[in-house]
């Protein structure tokens, strides 16, 4: 009897995408957002959300270095010898971001050329060793693996909220380098909004405190303000 | 964590293996991306170099606007391609699209070589000079359009390593910077005489407005314009006799 009942509970206990697996990827869009609440991976944030697309590439390569990396370190924790367990995730973490800034210069060049040196920082992004020393070397690896893809998309979540401000208030314009081009309202020549000309609104002049990265650091202070004042039990983590 | 204290031999073995998987799987990424990643960055330099005479490729064509075979189709009818040694003299069997000018810079003076492209519509020859120099915090390179005259500029691109965005950078962001470069006459008593003048130009002929607080990224373009063309000189009174 009380044999059948552990084997119920193990199966109860694994699902392939429960509540548990929900909450991994859900929570560090919120509660626990890397940036906003854990205060991690600031640096990139600052550098290189002038522009929105570049935002989104940087924010899609994080999340797959930081899910992947979550994966093999999970899949390999047990055989790490303690003495050397910083290098091996380094390496592996090293690893991933070779082969994502080798993809990237071959699929998208101009933003390869665009984010420069900040895909190889990836590597000493906090969030992503931060996530493999937390939680990667003491959980399953499908677990870490969507772990890291909560981080990851927490991170680029901000990543893009900072990007469109910064990019609208500072240049007027909105995903400039990419093919998404938007114009409404008005008539063909005269669109109040239209994300390819460098006046948004025909009247706004462009701020050009908010291309410098100083203006990234009081957006990244507002989104944490307003983040704490919404939900109180954040500020009593800290 | 219940991690072992492991032998020495076990960690060898461990960072043996781990660097080998790690070495395999970068080389093997790297072979499967070389040949569309050269094809991106050539595409990407002949770009910047047609970017220069945008104005003057007919048919209302806009650099921006065409697809990578056409840049290369373009590239391939209209431009010509010269290699220049310092004193001016043509290196033959040389391609310019070859030469690093961030290379040539390491050389000493006498050995360097200097890229020209020849860009040819129905109506004129524009030479394109490649330059390269410093800005603020890292190199700063361009290309500039002269036209058949030998004296006006038709069109420059510029782009650099790492200027801070907003300021800096803005010789590349701000399509104003280099369009003001446009007409300029380059030359003054056989001298380069083209440059940027910080609080605004004063004599329009040869001067550009300066970007306010970029003073040290726009006194590295007038360095670079002034070196870079004068490197050109030799060869531009040659085919002007």
């Amino acid at each position: 009897m009380v044999e059948i009942l552990e084997k119920v509970k193990i199966e109860e206990k694994e699902p392939f995408f429960g509540t548990k697996e929900k909450k991994l990827l859900l929570d560090p869009l919120m509660d626990t957002n890397p940036i906003t609440v854990q205060i991690l991976g600031v640096c990139s944030a600052l550098a290189i959300t002038s522009l929105v697309y570049p935002s989104i590439v940087m924010a899609i390569s994080v999340t797959l270095v930081t899910a992947f990396s979550n994966f093999f370190t999970s899949l390999v924790r047990e055989y790490i010898p303690k003495q050397v367990r910083m290098i091996v995730q380094l390496v592996i973490i090293a690893t991933l971001v070779t082969i994502v800034e080798l993809g990237l210069k071959a699929l998208n060049f101009p933003i390869w050329k665009q984010l420069s040196v900040y895909i190889g920082l990836i590597i000493t992004n906090c969030i992503v060793m931060g996530r493999l020393e937390a939680y990667a070397m003491a959980n399953k690896p499908w677990r870490s693996f969507l772990d890291g893809i909560g981080n990851g998309l927490g991170y680029g979540a901000i990543l893009v909220i900072v990007a469109i401000i910064r990019e609208m208030l500072g240049k007027g314009t909105l995903f400039a380098g990419s093919p998404v081009e938007i114009k409404i309202i008005g008539n063909n020549a005269t669109y109040l909004i239209d994300t390819t000309t460098s006046t948004m609104f025909g009247w706004y002049a462009n701020n050009n405190l908010m291309v410098l990265p100083a203006a990234a650091l009081f957006i990244i202070g507002i989104l944490i303000w307003i983040h704490r004042t919404i939900n109180p039990k954040l500020v009593d983590i800290s | 964590m219940n991690l072992m204290e492991s032998s020495n031999k076990y960690i060898i073995t461990f960072i043996i293996i781990m660097t080998v998987v790690a070495a395999v799987s970068l080389a093997g990424m790297r072979e499967l991306t070389l040949s569309a990643s050269t094809k991106n960055e050539e595409i990407f330099s002949k770009r910047s170099v047609l970017l220069t005479v945008n104005d003057y490729l007919g048919k209302g064509l806009n650099v921006n606007d065409l697809s990578d075979d056409e840049v290369l189709k373009m590239f391939n009818e209209q431009v010509e391609q010269v290699v220049l040694n310092i004193n001016g003299e043509v290196v033959p069997n040389l391609l310019a699209e070859r030469i690093d000018l961030s290379v040539e810079k390491k050389k000493a003076e006498a050995d360097r070589l200097l890229p020209l492209f020849v860009f040819k519509n129905e109506k004129e020859k524009f030479y394109i000079l490649s330059v390269r120099g410093s800005g603020l915090w890292d190199e700063i390179w361009g290309n500039i359009a002269v036209k058949s005259d030998l004296n006006t500029i038709a069109g420059v691109t510029f782009d650099h390593k790492g200027e801070t965005p907003g300021l800096g950078a803005e010789i590349k962001d701000n399509p104003a910077f280099p369009g003001q470069f446009i007409g300029k006459q380059i030359f003054k008593d056989g001298e380069v005489a083209v440059l940027v003048r910080k609080g605004g130009s004063q004599d329009k002929t040869y001067e550009v407005d300066g970007i306010s607080g970029a003073t040290i990224t726009c006194d590295g373009v007038t360095e670079m314009l002034q070196r870079g063309i004068a490197y050109y000189l030799p060869y531009l009174e040659t085919i002007e006799n």
